[in-house]
């Protein structure tokens, strides 16, 4: 939902490729790689056919499916291989980049300031990058592997205060969400409790599975973990929207399992100020 | 023209995937060739001696050895052929092994290249003519670049041999990383009190020119005789009238600049003294922060100078040296630790590196000796070490070792626990590397007398928690994860090549490697010359080496330029390039195109231009007669016509094969 008006907002026109399907994600590279090429190839096949230039992505996930079949596909056994599974030819001449990296490289984090309506004045942020955003640096191309910056500087343009958060990088659990509910808990629980030990208002992710497990499992960390969590997790774009003149609600702020109304509370009384 | 062919079996490197015997049945039906064989080892002594004997006894006058690379034994094969007579040019290396032999597994395609390749080379020497070495005066000075421990040894033993020695060196005293140092590992002696010594040889040598704060601005010349012209940057400070009194320093409005010698743990004066036993012991000002240089105006050093050394006006001054030989002892930099995102290195004060540790041990140092934390100077009662900060790490690009990292952490941390008696401390290792004498032993020690807590394994994440560093890492050998709080984390950054090693390199003429290392000749056999001729190594220039290393390669660098010096007068070779003054058009497109200056303007009794080449400063390279339009410029043993002669063997091959 944010992702679609911070786009339109910011002049970024997205199109939806036709009949997409899934891009395989964890499950498919754990069991087959060909196959896992195969399905992020079939939708940048489709997109490339549209006359498309760059698929973009808000979930890393996707953006790591594209990035293999990609790299599969320079290789001339593996483009063989993955063309004999697919209906159209895939040629690789697309490129495949995330939501964020278009919003900081292309529109670049001044135009993204200039047009700010609202700015993100008495918010208190802790930008969270996930595991594979920018790892492995030589596939993803984007930003610092260990210590990304790139989020940090867009809400610290839009007048949020980005304090240094220690764990932008440690993994969230991700996928073990359903064979291993555990570790989930006990990995989104560290950084969660990182981020209210340095007094953020909120966790800013760009990866909806960081999302999830991180907004969703709060109650469960608490009984299990025993530690107090409460903490709104925000993606990115949902903040961006907001700066940029959106209601909460519009940006999906009412969609979220920790309520986000306090940081909206304290930062509507910091805009009136 | 009589040539001998003589094909060596290398032993099975080249016999192995070439048929030695065939080859040289097929030479002897070449044109000129009376006698060819083949044998085990060519270059062994009977092998020699066949060669000697064959000249006499089919009276030879051309020879061609076809064996390994030119690079290995073309001089052994010169001298061979010159004992028996010959003039020592009339040879030629056929290379059937790096070129052939190894590099193909067909034996019967590596035999008929081998048998080109000798056919090709039987054709360049039948067009060889005699050449004759030229002879040329030695300028006897030195250049020592980089007054480190190895360039000050290096200085000193080519000053103790009686050679005149021009010592350079980037900062304003001499003394190197060593200077910077506290004790030293095995033996944790004290760094600075054997240094000491050595930098007042240096500083008093009657033989040694000291320039320091100084830089290679550009070199030219060759062998026996090189010109080079060396920046004297501007200190601000008239060293003839400055005795050091430090009274400027004293003054000095300017109190935050930065402190090179102390890695920026204390800040320092914008005038200085970089350290107590600094030679010389002058004063430097940094214009980065001297108030006259940024606000115009202050001007209390040179108020306050009993000696009105100071002098705002001052500037770089270029000074030019002629030397015969030139050692590089530029040394080592440091891997910039905020390229370890993970470590939180630059973010968070409590991450520090192994050399501004070694600053806070040191007792004149800015704390005294006192260990403290950077973030609130209190004394820390735990200290984490990471070996390998950056060092055997791919995807750094740096997968080399740094060599001397473990066995600094292991003294570090003997030194910690003798600072500070209840502290701990933690190693974190891949593997601890301690080959040289007496090293195993001294980790040994850290680990059994020092209880030092020594854990295999890589750090992941170092994040604060309150006022301590979280070190998270895996213990490979209880393979599990582990958390360590502690007070400092002290990285073992990675030795990379010193700031701007490539450029001095380039300005040098010599190789280096993908991460700015200078390259040996050999890596085993010429560990301290270059491919220059006249160029050595000495010290961390050449990839990263603890101090005894460095020190012996100081003085083996000496030797060499003390050998080279022993002759009054050095040979040229004669294979250089030639202007045929008949055929010249005097365009000079060829004196445009050398990379030597080596060719220069010549005016014939008749008016005409043309151009001449200066016999000692051609390498031979061959760049002018590619360029040359009408031919008139010939590389000797290298001529347009042995050229095609070779390639006109090589067709004739081709033709006689495809003909059946």
């Amino acid at each position: 939902m944010s992702s679609r008006k911070v786009a339109e907002a910011l002049g970024i026109e997205l199109v939806e490729v036709e009949d997409w399907s899934c891009c395989g994600s964890t499950p498919a590279h754990t069991v087959d790689h060909l196959l896992y090429g195969a399905l992020a190839a079939r939708n940048l096949a489709i997109a490339e056919k549209m006359g498309l230039a760059t698929v973009v992505t808000p979930c890393p996930s996707c953006l790591v499916a594209f990035k293999s079949a990609l790299e599969m596909v320079q290789d001339d056994g593996k483009r063989k291989e993955l063309n004999e599974l697919l209906d159209l030819p895939f040629q690789g001449e697309i490129q495949s980049k995330s939501l964020l990296q278009i919003i900081y490289e292309e529109v670049g984090v001044e135009a993204v300031a200039q047009r700010a309506k609202r700015p993100l004045e008495g918010m208190r942020l802790a930008p969270y990058y996930g595991c594979i955003l920018t790892r492995p640096p030589k596939r993803a191309q984007f930003d610092d592997p260990e210590n990304p910056i790139t989020m940090d500087r867009i809400l610290e343009a839009l007048g949020a205060e980005v304090p240094e958060f220690p764990f932008k990088t440690e993994c969230c659990g991700a996928a073990f969400g359903l064979p291993k509910r555990e570790l989930v808990l006990t990995l989104s629980a560290k950084i969660l409790e990182m981020a209210q030990e340095i007094g953020a208002d909120a966790l800013v992710v760009a990866c909806p599975l960081c999302q999830q497990n991180l907004d969703l499992r709060q109650g469960q960390i608490t009984s299990r973990e025993g530690v107090s969590v409460d903490l709104p997790v925000l993606y990115i774009t949902q903040l961006v929207g907001l700066a940029l003149g959106f209601s909460p609600r519009e940006v999906g702020l009412d969609k979220h399992a920790v309520s986000p109304n306090r940081l909206l509370k304290k930062w509507e009384e910091k805009l009136k100020e | 023209m009589r040539i001998g062919v003589f094909v060596c079996h290398c032993g099975t490197n080249i016999d192995g995937t070439v048929d030695s015997h065939q080859v040289a049945e097929e030479a002897k039906k070449f044109p000129h060739v009376v006698y060819a064989t083949d044998y085990l080892y060519t270059c062994s002594e009977p092998g020699q001696q066949e060669i000697q004997q064959a000249v006499g006894e089919h009276d030879l006058d051309g020879v061609v050895v076809a064996a390994c690379s030119p690079r290995m034994h073309e001089n052994t094969f010169r001298r061979t052929i010159e004992r028996a007579g010959l003039n020592r040019y009339m040879f030629e290396m056929a290379n059937i092994r790096e070129h052939c032999s190894w590099i193909g597994e067909d034996r019967e395609a590596n035999t008929h290249k081998a048998i080109e390749l000798v056919r090709m080379a039987v054709a360049k020497v039948a067009n060889h003519v005699h050449l004759h070495p030229s002879y040329f005066e030695v300028n006897k000075r030195v250049l020592v670049i980089g007054a480190g421990v190895a360039g000050m040894q290096a200085a000193l033993d080519c000053a103790d041999g009686g050679l005149d020695v021009v010592l350079v060196e980037k900062k304003s005293s001499i003394g190197g990383r060593m200077a910077q140092l506290d004790k030293t590992f095995p033996t944790v002696d004290c760094s600075i009190c054997i240094l000491g010594p050595k930098m007042v040889d240096v500083g008093q040598h009657e033989k040694i020119k000291l320039c320091t704060y100084s830089e290679i601005e550009d070199i030219s010349g060759y062998v026996g005789n090189y010109t080079v012209n060396i920046r004297r940057k501007a200190t601000y400070v008239d060293w003839g009238k400055c005795t050091g009194c430090g009274l400027c320093m004293e003054k000095c409005p300017s109190k935050k600049a930065y402190d090179y010698h102390n890695e920026g743990i204390a800040d320092t004066t914008a005038i200085n003294i970089s350290f107590p036993q600094a030679i010389p012991k002058k004063a430097t000002i940094d214009p980065e922060y001297c108030r006259q240089f940024t606000k115009g105006k202050c001007g209390v050093c040179a108020k306050v100078c009993p000696l009105g050394a100071i002098d705002y006006e001052m500037e770089d001054e270029i000074v030019a040296e002629e030397v015969g030989a030139i050692i590089v002892a530029t040394g080592y930099g440091l891997l910039n630790m905020e390229e370890l995102g993970e470590y939180g290195a630059g973010r968070y004060p409590d991450v520090i590196t192994g050399i501004q540790y070694e600053r806070f041990l040191n007792a004149s140092g800015p704390t005294q000796g006192h260990v403290v934390r950077p973030s609130d100077g209190e004394e820390p009662k735990r200290v984490v070490f990471i070996s390998c900060a950056g060092s055997r790490d791919a995807s750094l690009d740096r997968p080399y070792c740094s060599n001397f990292c473990c066995m600094y952490i292991a003294k570090q941390a003997i030194l910690t626990r003798d600072h500070i008696p209840d502290s701990e401390v933690y190693v974190f290792y891949m593997d601890t590397r301690s080959p040289s004498k007496g090293y195993e032993e001294f980790i040994r020690r850290a680990q059994e007398e020092y209880g030092v807590q020594y854990v295999r394994g890589r750090v992941s994440r170092i994040y604060p928690k309150g006022k301590r560093m979280v070190v998270r890492g895996a213990d490979t050998l209880l393979g599990t994860q582990v958390e360590v709080e502690t007070d400092l984390v002290v990285l073992a950054t990675a030795a990379t090549c010193a700031p701007e090693a490539e450029e001095l390199a380039e300005k040098l003429r010599i190789s280096y490697d993908e991460y700015g290392f200078y390259m040996e000749s050999h890596p085993k056999l010429r560990p301290v010359e270059t491919n220059t001729s006249g160029v050595f190594l000495a010290g961390a220039c050449q990839g990263p080496k603890d101090i005894p290393a460095a020190v012996g390669q100081g003085s083996a660098a000496a030797s060499k330029v003390l050998s080279l010096f022993s002759k009054d007068q050095l040979e040229s070779d004669p294979q250089i390039a030639q202007v045929m003054e008949l055929r010249c058009v005097g365009c000079l497109k060829c004196a445009d195109t050398c990379p030597f200056q080596a060719i220069e303007e010549k005016e014939l009794p008749d008016g005409r231009v043309v151009g001449h080449v200066i016999e000692t400063v051609c390498q031979g390279c061959g760049l002018c007669t590619s360029i040359c339009p009408s031919g008139a410029i010939q590389l000797q043993q290298c001529t347009d016509n042995q050229l095609i002669a070779e390639v006109e063997a090589l067709c004739q091959a081709w033709r006689e094969r495809s003909s059946g």
